[in-house]
């Protein structure tokens, strides 16, 4: 707990001073435009973002909060992979802790019409084509790859191909990219069962009625290794060209995406993704991969 | 030609009054048609139009109805809507026999029959008493995690036990009222002629009950349709879940209408069946009489 207050400030010292810095430069070559036509640091000012309240930026996710993405369910604690990614962002824009409020926006209201209540939704949402036309993401933050779990010794865990799978009962989300994998990849001969969430899905495995189910590789560390106590991650589908992609969430059209995909690059130079990531979601190196 | 459903030839208050009558009210029900058809259709351009002419409508139409996402999703949400189909005309027969046994238990008079009285009670009180959504859980996840051999773990089958019960208790309650709405002086009357207990109820209270609940028996059966969507928590793939999942993969709303419009389509033929039923009774009760 303590160390990682440290880290928190250390970076929050290096994020300030790594600002200075671009404002210093930038105000000697107002003129010129950045190498990377990248909007100048200038337009991502903190008092000139439009935001939902200005002065502060309102960031929604949906509730329960389920980790490894989010401790504890309170996002606001800086816990978590996403809570991380979201503080990052925010510090990258110049904001406080305090200046930071989070919103309850559960999944299926997020790409509703009319105006948004927060200024991005940050909820483990693949960025995909078809959204795409309703909402705008930022780059991805993530880049993730869906997982089989199933019980010890059961049928599901000797499951080694992608042929194997298909005998067997399984389920997953609704609306996550799991499921998609499940129903137009794995084709079960079985039709998949479809939670609200992933207790659901979980709650079948552990009463034998389902086989095994289909997670993202990090919710399947968290759940065989704190969830479920006889469960194993069986493998990982094999990653599909231009992989998949979390991405933050943003009303279609909102000029803040530019300023958010900026600190985001700074994330990603400054390595501070790759150590949230293995912080809290662990690496796929050494879990099989379905043929 | 009928009026109101009576044979026009039935004379009730002489020929020739009748017929200037008959005449007076076949105008005033033209006139009313036409009245309330004008009004009708002026009413909803009036919303139409003010709804289409909202700075938000375009967006809405696109999420909500849109007709390119209508034609993709409308197959396999129908597909899926066979499965409601299939859970309501199962549950249906089963509510209709368990609501009346407990509504007969219910009515027992002799003293050593108690026991069976307060079953009966019982029941309706915890079963109308806890939310059909808790039930389905209940029911589809908590049985199968017994684990008890021999017993089936499949989240359909005990979701639609779930549905079953509940509707049993709020349908038991509507024959408790169709019984009780027979006047005394019926079973009165039936066991002065000689008929056993069991044979009153059987041929003499029953048959007028019924009848007299088959309206607000269909009604139930109306919001059971509806309930079908319920057993979706559990993992099957109905028409509202599929909705959802082409929802959640497309961030459109049209799959909804579609679920929507198949849902009302099963609903209008029995609530104009239940139009047809009343409008017989009151025929048959005011026995060719004209007001």
């Amino acid at each position: 707990m303590r160390p990682r207050h440290h880290r928190t400030a250390a970076a929050a010292l290096a994020c300030g001073a790594l600002l200075l810095a671009a404002c210093g430069t930038d105000d000697g070559a107002t003129t010129t435009p950045t190498s990377s036509g990248s909007p100048a640091a200038d337009d991502c000012a903190k008092d000139k973002l439009r935001l939902v309240t200005p002065g502060v930026l309102t960031i929604g996710t949906d509730k329960p909060a389920y980790p490894p993405y989010f401790v504890d369910d309170d996002p606001s604690n800086g816990k978590g992979f996403e809570s991380g990614v979201a503080y990052g962002v925010a510090e990258r824009l110049a904001f406080t802790k305090d200046q930071v409020k989070w919103v309850v926006v559960p999944f299926n209201s997020s790409y509703a019409p009319g105006k948004k209540n927060f200024d991005f939704d940050i909820n483990q949402i693949s960025i995909t084509p078809e959204r795409q036309k309703v909402v705008d993401f930022s780059k991805g933050y993530y880049d993730v790859s869906q997982a089989v779990v199933a019980l010890k010794g059961s049928k599901g865990a000797a499951a080694k191909t992608l042929a194997d799978l298909k005998g067997l009962k399984l389920g997953a989300q609704v609306g996550t990219t799991s499921l998609k994998y499940l129903q137009d990849v794995v084709q079960p001969t079985t039709k998949a069962s479809v939670f609200d969430d992933t207790n659901g899905a979980k709650q079948s495995l552990q009463n034998g009625q389902l086989d095994a189910i289909v997670v993202d590789l990090p919710t399947a560390f968290y759940v065989t290794a704190a969830e479920i106590d006889n469960s194993v991650i069986v493998g990982q589908f094999p990653a599909e060209a231009g992989s998949e992609q979390f991405g933050l969430l943003f009303e279609k059209g909102n000029p803040l995406v530019t300023c958010v995909n900026l600190a985001l690059d700074e994330l990603i130079a400054a390595k501070r993704l790759q150590a949230l990531a293995d912080e809290y979601l662990g690496s796929g190196a050494g879990v099989p991969t379905f043929r | 030609m009928t009026v109101g459903g009576a044979p026009v030839a039935v004379p009730v208050a002489g020929p020739v009054v009748d017929a200037g009558r008959r005449a007076y009210l076949r105008r005033r029900a033209r006139r009313d048609v036409l009245v309330a058809t004008v009004s009708t259709l002026a009413f909803f351009a009036a919303v139409g139009w003010a709804v289409t002419r909202t700075p938000g409508w375009p967006r809405v139409q696109e999420t909500f109805f849109s007709g390119a996402d209508f034609r993709v999703s409308a197959p396999d949400v129908a597909r899926a809507f066979w499965l409601n189909v299939r859970i309501f005309l199962v549950a249906e027969p089963a509510i209709l026999v368990l609501a009346l046994v407990v509504a007969l238990l219910r009515g027992l008079q002799a003293p050593i029959l108690l026991p069976l009285r307060v079953v009966s009670a019982v029941f309706t009180d915890v079963f109308r008493g806890i939310p059909t959504l808790l039930l389905v859980y209940l029911f589809g996840f908590g049985i199968p995690a017994l684990r008890i051999s021999g017993l089936t773990t499949s989240a359909l089958v005990w979701g639609t036990v779930a549905l079953v019960l509940s509707y049993s208790a709020y349908v038991a309650e509507v024959y408790r009222a169709g019984i009780d709405s027979v006047h005394p002086s019926q079973r009165a009357a039936a066991r002065s002629l000689g008929l056993t207990g069991l044979q009153t109820t059987r041929y003499v209270v029953l048959p007028q009950a019924i009848r007299r609940v088959v309206p607000p028996l269909l009604n139930d059966f109306v919001s059971l349709q509806k309930d079908t969507a319920l057993v979706a928590v559990l993992g099957p793939i109905e028409a509202l879940r599929q909705a959802g999942i082409y929802a959640s993969f497309n961030f459109n709303y049209t799959s909804y209408i579609v679920a929507a419009l198949l849902f009302i389509g099963l609903t209008i033929p029995l609530a104009r069946f239940t139009d047809w039923l009343l409008a017989r009774q009151r025929r048959r009760q005011a026995a060719g009489a004209v007001v």
